[in-house]
């Protein structure tokens, strides 16, 4: 009824606008489809048992990705281990101990200019930093990934620490308790949701991440335990795609983690996205 | 009187021994405050590691940014159009580079920003539930892949498909480089989009049906004016995103140190100048490309001082 009296001008309008929200949105998903199935498509068929259990030899001349697997691991834990004091620990300043605004938005502010600094000058800058003084080596990458995921996990735990009521901690202060006592048995529990999510998040971010690590992680294909690991040069599974793609021309391997990647990346954004609604379950509960 | 001086002896245990107690109590007290102290120093300094590391990233690349700009001179190094690093007679100008990264930045925006943009339109107002949560998915998704994975794809289906279409030598340009960035600027650009777009009251577009607007007329004449600060900090989100990424446009660039004159030409853009030349680089060459890094930095401050401002409008 109400079309039959617009004016020619105002349906053409309408229909212009939809035909083109309707092509845009088709093409996001056509784009995102295409690339979820090429991967796959060209990777699975490559990812085999060896290639995922055995080391590069130049002998069989076959290439493994087992200690590329192995240093993604091992940075991620060190990572997550470095980075989650220091930004949990932030986030508690910010939100119950400052009483200073000026120093609030000063913080703010640092978190907010780290979380836009591309990751090539993180990975120059860790190379000046790290690299230079302790030697290429995973536990440089890892130090250079810290500070890359701190603003990461300082906004995950200020957000869910902003959602424990304020009346928890008046109570807890009534009955005579002391600020510490307050964050330690009321305020850090009530954070766990935030914590989680940010590490999910961070998870995500390393297992992504190359330009940063190029120059401080180094590259290098040896089977290391945890702690020998860290201390020598490694590649992890992003920047041993870009070696064997760009590098040496191995394309079937660089499709098999790219697909092992892609697989990763949605199980991540699946567990982010669950976790974010069983937190947010529980607490309408 | 013996009654009476035990009395009065009582008397004076007993004040002692309350003088005790709060002498006890108030040095308790005392040794809880000063954890609670200490503690609150442990929280201000983990919060100022943050303000730390900004200033440190800041500092080193000044430090190491400025000699070689000093050596070559600033508007050699700025305007000069050839880079030569490694001829007998290197020439150091990052003209190239400067315009490369503007130019594909720009030709990133100029295709991702309009449909980032009408998606964002369509999932925050006119899909049904269902799709806007399916199809969110999928921009995290998109948002999540690692740069490589992009990057790979780009080598393998983007370069030799714009050979063949375009008929040129090599398929790694500029062009490849756009259309990648595009497509990577587009979850950030439709996300934060959505955001702002879901967050216009109601009442606004209730008002403007009322008048008797059509939906559609409501959406991009009432909602998206509302939304503006939010959508032009989605599209500066995309500008940072888009001038600070390597690893893709090291893949599908090309990497020659050309003036971008066409779009099918090789070209290196200031992220790729960074790094291709790190890992053989010495004395001034390793020194240039620090400059670099600092001009490139230079660039993303800019933008996020830009973001933060449309940021605050948005806030407000």
């Amino acid at each position: 009824m109400l079309s039959q009296t617009l004016s020619k001008k105002r349906k053409n309008y309408e229909v212009l606008m939809k035909v083109l929200m309707l092509l845009s949105a088709g093409l996001t998903a056509a784009l995102t489809l295409f690339l979820v199935i090429y991967v796959l498509v060209q990777g699975i068929p490559n990812i085999t048992w060896e290639l995922l259990s055995t080391k590069p030899s130049y002998l069989t001349e076959k290439i493994g990705i087992l200690p590329d697997i192995l240093n993604t691991v091992y940075i991620i834990l060190a990572t997550l281990l470095l980075v989650l004091p220091i930004g949990v620990g932030a986030a508690i300043y910010l939100t119950e101990y400052a009483s200073n605004k000026k120093v609030v938005s000063i913080i703010e502010y640092a978190a907010e200019t780290l979380s836009g600094i591309p990751s090539i000058i993180y990975g120059l800058v860790g190379m000046l930093l790290f690299s230079n003084n302790i030697g290429t080596c995973l536990l440089s990458g890892a130090l250079t990934l810290v500070i890359m995921n701190l603003p990461t996990i300082m906004r995950t735990t200020q957000e869910s620490l902003k959602t424990v009521p304020q009346s928890y901690r008046e109570g807890a202060f009534g009955l005579g308790a002391g600020k510490w006592r307050v964050v330690r048995t009321v305020v850090l529990p009530g954070c766990v949701d935030g914590v989680i999510t940010g590490c999910i998040l961070s998870v995500g971010r390393i297992l992504g991440e190359s330009a940063a690590l190029l120059f401080t992680a180094g590259f290098a294909h040896a089977v290391n335990g945890l702690i020998d690991g860290l201390a020598a040069p490694g590649a992890t599974l992003t920047v041993a795609l870009y070696f064997y793609a760009k590098e040496q021309g191995e394309f079937g391997v660089a499709f098999a983690i790219a697909a092992i990647l892609m697989i990763l990346t949605a199980l991540i954004n699946f567990a982010a996205t669950f976790v974010q609604k069983q937190f947010a379950k529980r607490r309408s509960l | 009187m013996i009654t009476q001086q035990s009395t009065k002896i009582e008397q004076i245990h007993q004040d002692i021994r309350a003088e005790h107690k709060t002498h006890v109590e108030w040095k308790r007290r005392n040794r809880t405050q000063t954890i609670e102290y200490m503690i609150h120093g442990i929280f201000l300094l983990l919060g100022l590691i943050t303000v730390g590391c900004v200033l440190l990233i800041t500092v080193y690349l000044i430090i190491s940014g400025i000699p070689a700009i000093r050596q070559i001179g600033l508007l050699d190094f700025l305007f000069g159009k050839e880079w030569a690093s490694t001829a007998s007679e290197p020439k150091y100008g990052i003209l190239p580079f400067i315009l490369t990264s503007v130019y594909g930045t720009a030709g990133a925006i100029l295709i991702g920003v309009p449909v980032g943009f009408m998606t964002a339109v369509y999932l925050s107002k006119l899909a049904s539930p269902k799709v806007k949560s399916v199809m969110q998915s999928a921009v995290s998704l998109l948002a999540g892949i690692p740069s490589v994975v992009y990057g790979l794809v780009g080598m393998l289906v983007l370069v030799p498909g714009i050979r063949k279409i375009f008929n040129v030598p090599d398929g790694a340009s500029l062009l490849a480089a756009i259309i990648v960035l595009a497509i990577m600027i587009l979850p950030s650009i439709i996300k934060m989009s959505i955001t702002a777009l879901d967050a216009v009251p109601k009442e606004y577009e209730d008002a403007s049906l009322a008048l008797g607007a059509t939906p559609v007329e409501t959406y991009f004449k009432v909602s998206v004016p509302a939304a503006k600060s939010g959508i032009a900090a989605a599209v500066v989100l995309g500008v940072g995103r888009a001038i600070g990424e390597a690893m893709v446009v090291m893949m599908v660039a090309g990497n020659v140190p050309n003036m971008p004159n066409s779009l099918f030409q090789s070209v290196r853009f200031l992220t790729t100048a960074v790094s291709s030349e790190m890992s053989y680089s010495s004395g001034l060459q390793r020194q240039a490309l620090f400059s670099i890094a600092l001009v490139l930095f230079m660039f993303i401050m800019l933008t996020n001082a830009m973001l933060n401002f449309f940021l605050k409008r948005e806030r407000e």
